[in-house]
């Protein structure tokens, strides 16, 4: 191996690596194997038989078609809320800026009780919609709702800084060929930032199956219809059955840790494109 | 994952020629189109939160945020965040040097390790220390015989917060370390610096702005943690609650007025976390 018996001339390699592995594994990766291990107390039929339990299937299901609509709605305005940002110029900019990460600090239970505030019946938005008979809190759009704040920035930042990097000269090129506006946004400038726009989605995918404190006051926790896979567990624990909670979470690890290697390795390409250009 | 996070707008790339940009209706239409959706998703929240907490006159509002449950949750959330933000500064700061002064094996997949808990339910995470330190769990009957109580006490909820916030100061601090390379340091270690004068007189100054956002966001979310907190809690009023849960516990006891007005301390937290990283950016765009 080439390289690995380079001499360090910095000091301290061993101790904050040491340091490193030390705190991520007592902390994080041992406990997280703690759900895997007590999972084996269940044989394969009763894991099986609590993990396709109608109830359960049902909340797998409204945590995925949830957090999969919300990513896509983000990706849309995630990606017009990146270009505003990066392209233009208008009073306020900075404010709006800031207002991206919002979401980011601020606590989940306090975005769930605003949100649900907002879009209940008698609320500001709720109440105009509630004459036209869309019903948006208590039901999966109030939970697809409070996970498009939830998964906001992650689009939006993971878009603005490839869209700012991009090469006037291809948009010209484009231009001088005689394509329109239009044509030149959909043939040249989304393809360039289709890597970074797909980890921005799954960014927001990943973040909304797992998320809790703001879905579990606006979707009024109806079992088969606004069930979420986290509010589950949470409900098995407070049962005492442990073992069932660990099922359902084990094969939810087991889907976030799919999902994060995806998109490791989608960012990792995209890293690798911006260093050969 | 919160890698992507700090990201500088650069005013220069507002100014392109006219045949590469759009025509000025298509521009105020999506600009209008991007504010309208902010407006109605993130502004409308933060300022009806404020409107609800003042609903009932400003007394209800100070009677909420005076009374001993409120004041011994914001106690209890501090406690928890003194002790979690420093633990994960520490890693942050070791993580980040060990990766990006030094090139070794497998430096990839400690990244992904680092960003494991993004990935991780908030319930999940709670769900663990009980696996583990609960009555039922693996250590649990061995804590009992000797008093030791983890779940449904401040440690729990310590473990729990340091789950879910070990990537920030991490995540702030590799590429803001990558870019800067190794060359300032080795130049002081040859002129025969010792380890920690060189993290101290070189390192420091250089990463200072973006470990203080670091810091501050991890101290917002470890704060604000709700999902893997109220797993570990045990919701004991006056105990164990932290704001968020003192929120949560308001709410369902139809208490609106005196919920959204605790609500609204963890929205000013947010938001003067948010004028920080302002303040950091402009810092460090003057350089």
């Amino acid at each position: 191996m080439k390289g690995s018996r380079k001499i360090r001339v910095l000091p301290g390699f061993g101790l904050s690596l040491g340091f490193s592995i030390f705190y991520i594994s007592l902390l994080v990766l041992i406990p997280l194997a703690a759900v895997f291990i007590k999972s084996f107390d269940l044989t394969w039929a009763q894991f099986w038989s609590t993990v396709s339990n109608p109830r359960v299937v049902a909340s797998y299901r409204i945590s995925f078609s949830t957090a999969f609509w919300a990513g896509a709605i983000n990706a849309v305005f995630g990606l017009l809320v990146a270009w505003v940002l990066v392209r233009y110029r208008f009073p306020g900019k900075g404010l709006i800026d800031s207002l991206v990460d919002i979401p980011f600090a601020l606590p989940t239970a306090v975005a769930g009780i605003a949100l649900t505030t907002i879009y209940a019946k008698n609320g500001w938005i709720g109440s105009l919609l509630d004459p036209l008979g869309i019903k948006v809190a208590y039901s999966q759009s109030g939970i697809i709702i409070a996970l498009v704040f939830i998964g906001l920035p992650f689009v939006v930042r993971t878009v603005q800084p490839v869209l700012q990097d991009l090469e006037k000269e291809r948009e010209e090129a484009a231009v001088m060929l005689g394509a329109y506006r239009l044509r030149t946004f959909i043939k040249v400038i989304l393809p360039e930032l289709l890597p970074a726009l797909l980890t921005g989605f799954a960014l927001s995918f990943a973040r909304g199956i797992g998320e809790y404190g703001s879905v579990v006051f606006i979707s009024g926790n109806m079992p088969l219809k606004t069930e979420i896979a986290p509010l589950l567990i949470m409900t098995k624990l407070e049962q005492f059955d442990y073992a069932g909670a660990t099922a359902i979470a084990a094969v939810m690890l087991t889907i976030s840790f799919i999902l994060l290697l995806l998109i490791n390795l989608l960012q990792w390409k995209m890293n690798r494109r911006t260093l050969s250009e | 994952m919160a890698g992507a996070i700090s990201v500088h707008t650069d005013s220069e790339a507002s100014k392109r020629p006219r045949h590469i940009t759009e025509s000025p209706v298509v521009k105020w239409l999506l600009i209008g189109l991007a504010l309208a959706f902010l407006g109605l998703v993130v502004a409308l929240p933060l300022v009806s939160v404020f409107v609800e907490a003042f609903r009932k006159g400003a007394e209800v509002y100070v009677k909420a945020l005076t009374e001993p449950d409120a004041l011994s949750a914001l106690k209890l959330t501090l406690l928890v965040a003194v002790i979690a933000v420093p633990l994960n500064t520490v890693f942050g700061l070791a993580a980040a040097w060990a990766v990006s002064k030094f090139s070794f094996k497998g430096k990839n997949f400690l990244i992904t390790l680092i960003d494991l808990p993004f990935a991780v339910s908030p319930v999940i995470a709670g769900l663990v220390y009980v696996l583990l330190f609960g009555a039922q769990g693996f250590f649990g009957p061995w804590l009992d015989e000797r008093g030791i109580q983890i779940v449904f006490a401040l440690p729990g909820i310590v473990l729990a917060t340091v789950f879910v916030t070990v990537p920030f100061i991490a995540r702030e601090l590799i590429p803001l370390m990558q870019a800067q390379g190794v060359q300032e340091e080795e130049a002081a270690a040859s002129l025969g610096a010792r380890g920690f004068a060189i993290f101290w007189r070189v390192t420091l100054p250089n990463i200072k702005w973006g470990l203080l956002y670091g810091i501050i966001l991890c101290n917002a979310r470890a704060m604000g943690e709700f999902g893997a907190v109220s797993v570990v809690s045990g919701h004991i009023r006056g105990q164990t609650n932290t704001l968020p849960l003192h929120v949560e516990i308001l709410y369902n006891e139809y208490q609106f007025s005196a919920s959204f007005a605790v609500a609204s301390l963890l929205v000013m937290l947010a938001v003067a976390t948010l004028m920080v990283k302002a303040i950091v950016q402009w810092k460090s765009s003057a350089h």
